[in-house]
């Protein structure tokens, strides 16, 4: 199947504007959801805090996930994406700036789906951010949700 | 030394899916070397160095793997579960590419640690698409693990 949704984790105001009108531009932007900081990541994947009424059984079709991020890093959302039953087949793309050979490794060992660099130029931003709509979303396949025994 | 990062490895049993994929690659300008092996079992050969490739350098990795599923010898689950143990090539990026509508093998697929899945488009046009943005994403905006070195 294919996925709907693709949640945004990005505390950078700059990124998340850039990211907002590629998707306008590409007509995907209602299947766009962005948070703030990684405790917010996991209210929202998990039905917890400000996200307590969420639906969990609608997973997103995968994360995007920054991570240098306020509150909870993104390595340790992502530790718990891969710990929970709910989440541990989600995909997860880490869009960072670091160029810390140690954060791609560890991303890539915690089960990190794909690894990319968010490219400083302006356009080559934008045919990222594109690609990775196309991608994550039309091309690449998701195992069914989990029913709840 | 030759150097095999710019390496497709292909692991595909039937020959027409080769020759689409190859063409599509092309098509798309993806410049990266093809490597087809045609059961699983050759690509584990390919990678850990055995059988008919027993003394290639196996310190010389693909860049990126695409695996079918359903092949004879050994299964493609089979070759990603082995992928996935060993540690040279356990954080390799591996791709599924199959035919297979079985929400099982998506499930099992993920749940062995594959990178993506993506189902063969039937059309001409849509898989010609599908291997260009499967091309220009994994081989030129995925940010690749560091080689591992050998010890």
């Amino acid at each position: 199947m294919k996925g709907t949704t693709i949640l945004l984790v990005e505390d950078t105001a700059d990124d998340e504007y850039l990211v907002k009108r590629v998707f306008t531009k590409i007509n995907l932007i209602n299947n766009l959801f962005v948070v703030r900081d990684g405790a917010e990541a996991l209210d929202y994947l998990f039905g917890t805090g400000a996200h307590a009424n969420r639906d969990t059984t609608q997973m997103p079709a995968v994360v995007f996930l920054d991570l240098k991020l306020p509150k909870i890093s993104g390595l340790e959302v992502l530790r718990r994406i891969r710990a929970d039953e709910r989440t541990k087949l989600l995909p997860v793309v880490i869009l960072s700036s670091s160029q810390e050979e140690q954060d791609l490794i560890q991303s890539y060992s915690l089960g990190a789906n794909s690894y990319v660099r968010k490219p400083v130029d302006f356009t080559e931003f934008t045919e990222a951010v594109q690609q990775l709509g196309f991608y994550w979303l039309l091309l690449n396949e998701l195992p069914l949700p989990r029913r709840r025994e | 030394m030759s150097d095999t990062s710019e390496t497709i490895l292909l692991v595909e049993d039937n020959p027409s899916d080769v020759a689409l994929t190859q063409r599509a690659l092309q098509r798309a300008s993806i410049a990266s070397k093809l490597v087809v092996v045609e059961d699983g079992q050759e690509a584990l050969d390919y990678l850990f160095g055995g059988g008919m490739h027993a003394g290639r350098d196996v310190s010389q990795l693909p860049a990126l793997i695409l695996l079918d599923l359903k092949m004879p010898k050994v299964d493609g689950l089979e070759v990603l579960r082995r992928i996935r143990a060993n540690k040279h090539t356990r954080r390799l990026p591996v791709i599924i590419l199959t035919s297979s509508k079985e929400e099982q093998d998506v499930a099992a697929a993920y749940d062995l640690g594959v990178n993506s899945y993506i189902r063969k488009q039937v059309d001409f046009v849509q898989f010609d698409t599908a291997m260009k943005l499967l091309g220009a994403y994994w081989q030129g905006l995925n940010e690749p693990p560091p080689k591992v070195r050998s010890q």
